[in-house]
Parts: structure tokens; C-alpha cells; sequence
């Protein structure tokens, strides 16, 4: 088994996708708990690919291709950790989405990818999602955070509109926003009504887990 | 006579011909997703397949014959319609960069959003600079409704400047409006169309795709005669192939299919095979417009063009830092030449920093002194039969007196171009008694002196034209109030 952890490690630090899924099976296989890989193997590897890329030492890619290798071995073992009933919580979910009129998501789907990665449900809405889908899926799905992302300088106008029906509907206070993207600065967001900023994939993690903690006390 | 035009090529004949041929091999069998309902169906209408839902198949041997319509050549005219500015062949022209969000005063070291001011002070900036022969809807009005921004946005090249304009649409109902006003400038729509005075940016989202607004565009720009620039942005290594000829061949199909849906509208209509690729930034998540690997892309995608017979255009000579510094000084510079020497017929760029993000007058000011250095370098070196150099030599041997010579005072200005206005070539005491200025201070200073110029104004018939139509839109948007304050503010008289 203890063979098995390492392999899963390697996998995610290697992002070896096809390595993740069928470790994760044959530690399934041989009546390990899901959680034990989870905790022992993934999580590591994963907070070492963080650790890697703010040294500098990983890029985009590595950083990627590792959280995807992450995100395979889950798939395998939720199914197990649900019925062990050690599943994510509801109060951990956070929605993500381009704002309308921005077709472009690599950031967001990274970012997206790396908060399912750290054990975040996210409720990813795609590209170009128009406000009234996004309170929508903030009714439906009971989200705490919602992250928006914005690549053009034309379209991220978006994100204080969507800030705006929040506000007119009357459930602003009941979710934090998070913004991004290649226009979005710090100064710009918080002008916009922006809760928090994240300037990469690794801050957004580190924004949803503080605030998560804060929350939830 | 000149001795020779230097001319930079990245791609040997052989590759461009393949890179060309693996571009329709891509649009014949993957095929690009049409989402503008009305190109769609023009498109099936032409023969062309569809390869799945909105997918649309561009077989080689059909489209071909589309493309034999593209003019090489075409010409831009000032708002006078007379004086013309030729788009193919070799000629370089340089614009001011377009749609930057953000706005660096000079002096500022933090950028802050645009707003309709800065869109009037550009304007009135780039008819003061030769060297910029077009000029650009530069940045985004962020004191306006989205939606109203890029039609607000235009009347000022229109009012204070008389150069041809780089521009394009947020919204598909902006075209009607935005034409309307270009027609008041040339007197109508058809002088419009045979003297085009401005340039739509149409840009595919990569990879393989046309939007709705920019199929819609690219259509309604092709039936009023306004020349479209397509604007393919492949991002190396996230929205395209991670391999430099991957994107170019990424970036040849998307214009490919681009030119075939605009020469189907109007066979004939001007349209420019441009471009903004970036090599994706694989640590920041960033798109560098400095990066060499960005401007190898530029360089290679132009070459590919000019082989297909387009006019050509790219976003180069700016830069990624975030204040007129040496980074934006080495990016923008490097750029401005390279651009030059591919022979790009239109740069857009100038006085960009964060990518394309901030435009800063006083950045405007400094790469008006790198393209003024790139123009020196294309007009090569010239073959004078007049001096006679080993007469010359062999006179003047003895004293070295060349300064004083008649040849050197008749040839001086046309061999030896003077200094930049943003670039300090004095000795060190001249510098320290100066008050020890960057180039920065210096283009402050260029800006200030530029200010205190009158700058030539539209005719107060035809700006209250472009007004009218201005707040007829504005009216219906139910903002007509906010947009005469606008407008007043910013020396448009309602």
C-alpha cells in the first residue's frame, strides 16, 4: 500500500493523469480508504505542485497537468467516500464562470481545476454567462463564493454588473465575490465592489480556503 | 538609388507553404464554428459543408476561388478624401494601439481607468505626431455604458484629428450607428466606400471560431466597403498549438476562413490579414506583447500573408511593463523595427503598456521616436553619385574638415536623422544642467509644448451631425443626459 501512496504522489507531481486513475483503482482494489489516499497521497502532492510552482520552479502546465491528475483520482474515489459518507460539504461550494460577453476561460477553468484540486464542490458555470444564470446557480446550488473571471478589457464591465443584481435581488450579503483575469487589478476590483482578488489559480485557493475558514469558523 | 530595403523573413518558402496547406487541411476537416446565424447560412448557401452543429467546413478547393478577389492593395483616406495612405506592398505605417482599458497621466505611476477625456486628448495627440499616419479608438470610455463605449469612443478621431481611424464594435448594433458617422465625415455612404476613412478590428476567438458579433461584423463591414482587419490571437501553448509554427498555422486558418466570409459578402472589399498572437506567459498566465517569441509569431503570420497577397497588419512595438521604463523602451523598440523591416503595412501599438492593457501619452510620445528610428532603418542606405567619395577623400585628406564641406550641409538631414524628442543625446553636462531628465521627463515635456498647439477641428456642420446621431443612440439607451455632459466636457458643443 505504501507503494501505492507514492505512486499517487508521483502522479500528481508528475500530472500523469492515466497514473492517478489507476492507482487510485487498485487502492480501491486492495480495500484502502478512500480518505487515506486522499489525505496521504493526493492533497500532498498537490500542495507540493503549489509549493513548486510559487518557488518558481513549476509553470502553467506542471501546475495544470497536476491538478487534472488530481481531479482523475477523485473521480475514482468519490463514489467510495460517499458511501463512507466523508464527502465534500455543501458548505464549501463555489461557483466560477466568465462573465457574459467573454468566450475565454483558460484562467477560470484553471482556477476552477485547482479549487476542485484543494477539495472545493465548484459549480463550474463555463464561459460567457450571462448574470441571471449566475444567480440562478447561486439559488440553486446555495454557494458561499462566487469567482468570476474576465480576459478582455471590453468585458470585464461584467463583473459589477453581476455585483449589481446581486445587490437587486437582495442576496448580496449572503456571498463573497472573487475576481480575475489579465485586465482585473486589485484596485480595479475593489472599485468594483469586489470582495476578493486573486492574481493567480494558487491565491484563489489560498482566498477560498481563508475565507471558508472564516465562515465556517 | 538605394543600395537595398532590408526586409526580415522568419520562414523559408517551403514552410510557408506547408503552413498554408496545414491550414486548410484544418479547415477542410475541423472546420470553424460559425455562430452569427446570418454567416452561417451564407456559408451553406456557398457550398460550404457543415461539419457538425455550427461547424462549418472550408474545403480548399471551393474557398479558393473566393480569395482571388482580395485587393493587395488598397488605400486609407484623411478626412480631407484626398490625402491617401496606401495598405499593401511594403508600407509601414504606425497607430497608436486600440481599446486599452486603462489610462497612465503623465507623471502618474498607477494607472487608472480611460474615460471620453482621454479619448479626445489622444486623439488631438496623434494629429500633432507625423510619424503616426492613422490613428485608433485607443482606449475604452469607462465613463459611459458599456454599450454606448465604442460609439462614443469614435467621434473623437473624427472631431479632433484628420488621419484615417482604427476602430471596431463592442455590440452588433453598433455598426449601423458607427457607420452613419464615418458617412458624415465622407459626405456619404458610397464616398465612404471609395474612400474608406477607417479600419474595423474583427478578431476570431481562438481557437477556430467567429462570434457572433464578429461574424456579424466582418459581414456588415465587407457590404459598406470598410476594411476589416482580422485580428487572429492565438495564445501559444493555452488557445493554440504551444509550438510558434503551430500558432502561426492556427492563426493562417482562422484569417483563411475570416477572408472567405468577408469576400463571399462582397467580393472585392479591402480586408487586411493582421493579427494579435501572444506566446502565453506559462507562469503569470499572461500574454506578453514584449516576449520575442510574440513578435517570431507576428513576423511569421505577416510573411504568410504577404504570400497570400493580403495586406498585413500586427500589434507591435508596445510593451508589457507598467511605466515608460527600460522594459517598455526595449519591447516597444525591438518591435517597432522588427515590424518595419517585415514590411507591415499597418502597427498598431504605440504607447501601450500592460500588454495592451494602458495607454500612456507619454509612451506615445517615446515609441513616436522608435518608429521615427525603424522608418530611418527600412529607407536603407543610399547610393549617392554626388559626392564622389575617393574626389571627396582625396581633397579633404589633409585637413578632415568634412563639416564645413557643401556636400555634408546638402546631404546632412537626408543621411543623418537628428535625435528623437524623447531622446537625450547631449553631453553630460548638458544632461546635468538639464536637471538630469529620462526620456520620460523629456516626453512630458514634448506633451506639454504639444498642448499649448492648436489642434484642427472637424467643421461645426458635420460634428453636430456626428452629436445628432450620438444622442438619437444615447436617447434610446435612456443616457442622452449623461452623454451631452460628456460631450461638453470634452469640447464637443451640444
Amino acid at each position: 500500500m505504501k507503494d501505492l501512496l507514492q505512486k499517487a504522489f508521483n502522479a500528481v507531481m508528475d500530472g500523469d493523469s492515466e497514473l492517478a486513475r489507476d492507482t487510485a483503482e487498485a487502492w480501491l482494489a486492495a480495500g484502502g480508504s478512500p480518505l487515506d489516499l486522499v489525505n496521504q497521497a493526493l492533497t500532498p502532492g498537490i500542495r507540493e505542485v503549489g509549493r513548486l510552482w510559487e518557488d518558481g520552479e513549476y509553470f502553467l502546465p506542471e501546475l495544470v497537468s497536476g491538478a487534472e491528475a488530481m481531479k482523475t483520482a477523485m473521480i475514482v474515489l468519490e463514489p467510495a467516500m460517499v458511501q463512507t459518507d466523508t464527502g465534500t460539504s455543501g458548505s464549501r461550494v463555489i461557483l466560477i464562470g466568465t462573465v457574459c460577453g467573454d468566450i475565454h476561460d483558460i484562467g477560470k477553468s484553471l482556477v476552477a481545476t485547482m479549487l476542485k484540486a484543494n477539495g472545493f464542490q465548484v459549480v463550474d458555470l463555463g464561459a460567457d454567462v450571462a448574470p441571471e444564470r449566475f444567480l440562478r446557480a447561486f439559488h440553486d446550488h446555495h454557494a458561499a463564493l462566487i469567482c468570476m473571471s474576465a480576459l478582455l478589457t471590453t468585458t470585464m464591465t461584467g463583473i459589477p454588473e453581476l455585483i449589481r443584481l446581486f445587490e437587486s435581488s437582495g442576496v448580496r450579503s449572503q456571498v463573497a465575490f472573487m475576481a480575475g483575469g489579465a485586465p482585473v487589478t486589485r484596485k480595479w476590483a475593489s472599485e468594483a465592489g469586489v470582495d476578493y482578488y486573486g492574481d493567480s489559480a494558487v491565491d484563489a485557493v489560498r482566498i477560498a480556503t481563508d475565507h471558508f475558514r472564516r465562515r465556517n469558523g | 538609388m538605394n543600395a537595398l530595403r532590408p526586409v526580415i523573413t522568419l520562414l523559408n518558402q517551403h514552410t510557408v507553404t506547408d503552413i498554408v496547406t496545414q491550414a486548410w487541411e484544418i479547415l477542410e476537416n475541423t472546420g470553424v464554428q460559425i455562430e452569427h446565424g446570418e454567416t452561417f447560412h451564407v456559408l451553406a448557401d456557398s457550398g460550404l459543408p457543415v461539419i457538425k452543429n455550427q461547424r462549418v467546413g472550408f474545403p480548399r478547393h471551393r474557398c479558393e476561388p473566393f480569395l482571388a478577389t482580395v485587393p493587395a492593395t488598397f488605400f486609407l483616406f484623411e478626412r480631407d478624401l484626398e490625402t491617401r495612405i496606401p495598405i499593401g506592398g511594403d508600407a509601414v505605417h504606425y497607430d497608436p494601439g486600440s481599446a486599452a482599458v486603462y489610462w497612465l497621466d503623465p507623471g502618474a505611476d498607477d494607472h487608472r481607468r480611460a474615460t471620453a477625456a482621454d479619448c479626445m486628448l489622444l486623439a488631438q495627440l496623434t494629429e500633432k505626431l507625423d510619424g503616426y499616419h492613422i490613428q485608433s479608438t485607443g482606449v475604452v470610455p469607462s465613463d459611459v455604458l458599456e454599450d454606448f463605449a465604442d460609439c462614443l469612443r469614435l467621434i473623437y478621431p473624427l472631431v479632433f484629428c484628420r488621419k484615417p481611424v482604427i476602430t471596431g464594435t463592442f455590440r452588433k448594433s453598433s455598426f449601423k450607428i458607427m457607420h452613419r458617422m464615418l458617412s458624415v465625415i465622407a459626405g456619404s455612404p458610397e464616398l465612404l466606400r471609395t474612400h474608406p476613412l477607417a479600419v474595423f478590428d474583427c478578431c476570431p476567438s481562438p481557437p477556430l471560431k467567429w462570434s457572433d458579433l464578429t461574424g456579424a461584423a466582418l459581414m456588415d463591414c465587407a457590404r459598406a466597403g470598410i476594411p476589416v482587419e482580422m485580428v487572429s490571437m492565438p495564445l501559444a501553448g493555452a488557445t493554440a498549438p504551444v509550438t510558434l509554427i503551430g500558432s502561426v498555422i492556427q492563426h493562417t486558418a482562422e484569417s483563411l476562413s475570416g477572408a472567405v466570409i468577408h469576400q463571399i459578402a462582397a467580393p472585392g472589399a479591402p480586408i487586411i490579414w493582421g493579427g494579435s498572437p501572444a506566446a502565453f506567459d506559462m507562469r503569470h498566465g499572461t500574454t506578453p506583447m514584449g516576449a520575442m517569441e510574440t513578435m517570431m509569431i507576428d513576423l511569421a503570420y505577416s510573411q504568410v500573408g504577404k504570400y497570400l497577397g493580403f495586406p498585413t497588419h500586427a500589434y507591435m512595438a508596445c510593451s508589457d511593463a507598467k511605466l515608460p521604463d527600460y522594459q517598455a523602451g526595449l519591447e516597444s523598440g525591438i518591435g517597432a523595427v522588427l515590424a518595419a523591416l517585415a514590411g507591415i503595412n499597418i502597427v498598431s501599438g504605440p504607447g501601450f503598456l500592460n500588454y495592451e492593457n494602458t495607454h500612456s501619452p507619454e509612451k506615445i510620445i517615446q515609441d513616436h521616436d522608435a518608429c521615427a528610428l525603424a522608418y530611418r532603418l527600412i529607407q536603407g542606405m543610399t547610393v549617392h553619385a554626388d559626392p564622389d567619395v575617393p574626389a571627396l577623400l582625396h581633397r579633404l585628406a589633409d585637413t578632415g574638415d568634412f563639416l564645413s564641406d557643401p556636400s555634408t550641409r546638402k546631404l546632412h538631414r537626408r543621411e543623418l536623422s537628428p535625435a528623437g524628442k524623447a531622446v537625450f543625446r547631449g553631453s553630460m553636462d548638458q544632461w546635468r544642467n538639464q536637471g538630469r531628465p529620462l526620456s520620460r521627463d523629456l516626453a512630458h515635456a514634448v506633451l506639454q509644448a504639444l498642448a499649448e498647439q492648436d489642434s484642427p477641428r472637424l467643421d461645426p456642420g458635420r460634428t453636430q451631425a456626428l452629436v445628432e446621431i450620438l444622442l438619437q443612440e444615447a436617447d434610446n439607451l435612456h443616457i442622452a443626459k449623461a452623454i451631452r455632459e460628456i460631450l461638453q466636457a470634452t469640447c464637443i458643443h451640444v
